[in-house]
């Protein structure tokens, strides 16, 4: 049994006023009452062995200690049903439509702009707009091959996108590794309930940046994933991917441009590839059109791409969708392009390089999350109601250095899922990251996504660097 | 296949095979320093030049010791031929070439590194090093049966078997290379004790003390011992059975990519060697010069092979 307090602060996904369960959680709901805890338990362990033999680790910058971590794992599933889900996914791929119709726009005509809609020097002084990407047409017409929509929930109907993940959203390993663990541990529970499948997902990416390969691509469509290498702390997803891809993970110096073409070198000379899945950042691509110092990229690679020899997912500039502040004009963005109101909901949000704005959040500083403009991964970061006294201090004095780089936003009431702790059942804040893949012809969402969960009581950062952890996310069959 | 990937292979399986064959040396080393009376060290040292390590174990510890020794064959990650250097390091180039391998072969590999790392934390005793060296055998064997069982024969599988019979044929001849004087005829007196042990010493360090029994019928010759482990294609570890597993896995190369490189034509030349050789014929030229030329043609093939299949840049 829950303890439930009698007006819940948060929305707690799986139990409603009283413990009882709510429809999209009963059938496990009646499952988990049958199990004994100490087998949970010591399930919970094998899972633990199961992650660290198969590798699934992380690497930590700045930890020498640890230099392979485990993202802890909970066996509790989150569960949405998939009335809920059909909504979401309305809305998700209206909002990646939108997102993908922005890039164009803003390395054509600048539309946007033009009509005073979204402001010039947002786009003017950014660093993730790339002018090298003006005018150049990715094949296929495709910017984000693959997005993670950020969503967080407060309410029965209440999702709002926390933010958008246009450049090389991770995470789609553990996805698929939460689902094969749990299918592995819990043969039974698949049985009993039926839930959309994620496995062929990889299938799907392949497929996807097949279909947006360059026109004049060699018979056998080449795909490759290039990672920064084996000391990069996601380095375990893209041997992943790629290996579930069966396509060559290669390093920048693998590569070299021959005739025009991009080419690896293989055990039999050197092969073309005609697509390229990156994962490593615009700036680290190619050291003769970015960063000189780049020992991590392809030089040249960018002349390749723009005489349309190759395909590079995601495309190099795609970052400025992604911006923080761009965020905030998302929903007008959404408007600009799709001729519809948005279907997701932003969280509102105070940009700090307004006057105005920068007042109210000094003022309210202890209710409010603030973000950096350009940060990612949960690094600084401040969460005003859980910072102290000298925190709020510090970081006032850094906001009121640089307003421009800050956004501010309500702290939001993020739904709660339970995990599984020594004394059973406790609710924890989530939040759910689903994997869009787009091509020229459609756009396919992956049933669920990754679910990330913050695993101190009362924390609502669910951030792996942070100390969050994972659960497998159920979309069940309608 | 990526270049690269082909050499993580070649490395993965080399660095694999050496963890083997540093416990069977270890194993051998700690069985004459339980048989012998005099309690002299000196077994040791002759362990550590066959790894070719014995001037790092000089520099770091300047006397030789048995339980030094043996701490620095089996942990010491200063030494790349520590059984944890080894280990670490195939785990290493297994996670390079992870895309190239199956998820079995990853994982026996994975948790033969996580179980020996935390074996190896700290010194193992004397008492259960028996039981240790076990349990190194057992992983190495998981790791091949995973990778028989589950990889597709192809490219892929003929550069890990490269790699392993390259150390293989290696670690074979440096045997032979330290201990070779034991089995020259003018020295070794038939039957005197020290001359059985170490020849025992020999074939244990192969795995082929009771193969070489069962073959001979208990007739041990030093003669026989060196033809043994030079010439026998039905021993597993000899020259002959090595270089005859590393001019098959060229020949399928040759055949699959349909090119004949440089290292095809020097694979060629070492087998005609063994097929037409003779242990008379070995001992008549000098037992030393021919261990010491077969030593440098495999590290010459060895480089061959990695220009010819791009390894590198």
């Amino acid at each position: 049994m829950v303890a439930m307090s009698d007006t819940p602060l948060f929305f707690d996904e799986m139990h409603q006023g009283g413990g009882d369960p709510r429809a999209p959680y009963a059938g496990y709901d009646g499952w988990f009452r049958s199990e004994d805890l100490r087998d949970l338990r010591k399930k919970s362990a094998d899972a633990e062995r199961f992650f660290r033999r198969t590798g699934i680790t992380f690497n930590v910058y700045g930890q020498a200690e640890a230099d392979e971590r485990l993202i802890p794992f909970d066996l509790v599933p989150r569960i949405i049903s998939g009335r809920e889900w059909s909504r979401l996914t309305r809305g998700i791929e209206q909002r990646v439509r939108a997102i993908n119709a922005f890039l164009h726009d803003i390395y054509h005509r600048q539309e946007i702009l033009r009509a005073g809609r979204v402001p010039v020097e947002l786009i003017a002084k950014n660093d993730a707009f790339l002018p090298q990407m003006i005018g150049m047409a990715p094949p296929g017409g495709v910017y984000t091959h693959i997005v993670g929509v950020d969503l967080v929930r407060t309410g029965e109907d209440e999702f709002y996108v926390l933010e958008d993940n246009a450049r090389t959203p991770s995470g789609v390993s553990y996805m698929l590794e939460n689902r094969e663990t749990m299918l592995q541990m819990f043969p039974e529970l698949f049985t009993r309930i039926k839930v959309q499948p994620v496995q062929d997902y990889p299938v799907n990416l392949h497929r996807s940046l097949a279909a947006s390969a360059p026109r004049d691509c060699s018979p056998y469509c080449t795909v490759a994933v290039l990672t920064p290498g084996i000391h990069n702390s996601a380095y375990f997803e893209h041997a992943f991917l790629a290996d579930q891809m069966g396509v060559e993970l290669v390093e920048g110096h693998d590569i070299r441009i021959i005739g025009g073409k991009v080419q690896m070198r293989t055990t039999q000379g050197y092969k073309p590839i005609d697509v390229l899945y990156r994962r490593v950042d615009d700036d680290f691509l190619d050291p003769l059109n970015f960063r000189p110092d780049s020992l991590l990229g392809v030089p040249g690679v960018m002349d390749v791409y723009r005489a349309g020899g190759i395909t590079i997912a995601n495309a190099p500039g795609t970052g400025i969708a992604d911006d923080k502040a761009i965020y905030s004009y998302m929903p007008d963005i959404v408007e600009f392009y799709t001729g519809e109101k948005a279907i997701l909901q932003n969280v509102p949000t105070w940009r700090c390089s307004e006057a105005d704005a920068l007042a109210y959040v000094l003022d309210h500083l202890s209710e409010l999350v603030v973000k950096e403009v350009h940060g990612s991964g949960g690094y600084g970061m401040l969460v005003g109601p859980a910072a102290s006294k000298k925190e709020l201090a510090a970081f006032r004095a850094k906001l009121t250095a640089k307003p421009a780089n800050y956004i501010a936003q309500p702290t939001l009431a993020l739904s709660t899922v339970p995990i599984l702790t020594q004394a059973g059942l406790a609710p924890r804040h989530v939040d759910l990251r689903p994997f869009v893949l787009v091509s020229p012809d459609k756009i396919t969402i992956t049933p669920g996504g990754l679910t990330r969960v913050a695993l101190k009581k009362g924390s609502l950062v669910v951030n792996s660097s942070q100390g969050g952890g994972t659960k497998d996310t159920w979309v069940l069959e309608e | 296949m990526l270049g690269k990937t082909a050499g993580g292979l070649f490395w993965m399986f080399r660095y694999l095979e050496r963890s083997e064959n540093t416990a069977r040396l270890i194993e051998a080393g700690f069985r004459i320093a339980l048989t012998r009376a005099d309690g002299d060290d000196d077994e040791w040292t002759s362990v550590l030049q066959t790894a070719a390590v014995a001037h790092l174990y000089f520099e770091k510890h300047g006397q030789i010791e048995a339980a030094r020794a043996i701490d620095f064959m089996l942990r010491d990650m200063s030494n790349p031929s520590s059984v944890l250097s080894a280990i670490s390091a195939a785990r290493q180039n297994a996670r390079l070439v992870r895309t190239a391998i199956t998820r079995e072969v990853w994982e026996a590999v994975n948790d033969t590194y996580m179980v020996l790392k935390q074996t190896l934390a700290r010194p193992v005793s004397a008492r259960d090093l028996p039981e240790v060296l076990a349990l190194i055998r057992q992983q190495s064997a998981l790791v091949r049966g995973a990778m028989h069982g589950t990889m597709l024969r192809n490219d892929i599988f003929d550069f890990c078997r490269l790699g392993t019979f390259l150390e293989r044929a290696d670690n074979t001849a440096r045997i032979l290379d330290v201990k070779y004087y034991v089995l020259l005829p003018s020295i070794s007196q038939i039957g005197s004790s020290l001359d059985n042990v170490q020849w025992e010493t020999i074939l244990r360090s192969v795995a082929g003390m009771r193969a070489y029994r069962w073959i001979t019928q208990g007739e041990t010759s030093p003669i026989g011992i060196a033809d043994f482990l030079i010439f026998d294609t039905r021993m597993p570890r000899s020259l002959a059975f090595s270089v005859g597993k590393i001019a098959t896995n060229l020949a399928y190369l040759e055949q699959a990519y349909g090119t004949r490189h440089p290292c095809h034509e020097a694979i060629d030349g070492l087998s005609a060697r063994l097929r037409h050789g003779t242990i008379d014929r070995v001992f008549e030229d000098g037992l030393h010069e021919f261990i010491t030329d077969f030593l440098s043609d495999v590290a010459k093939l060895g480089h061959q092979i990695e220009t010819d299949y791009r390894f590198l840049g």
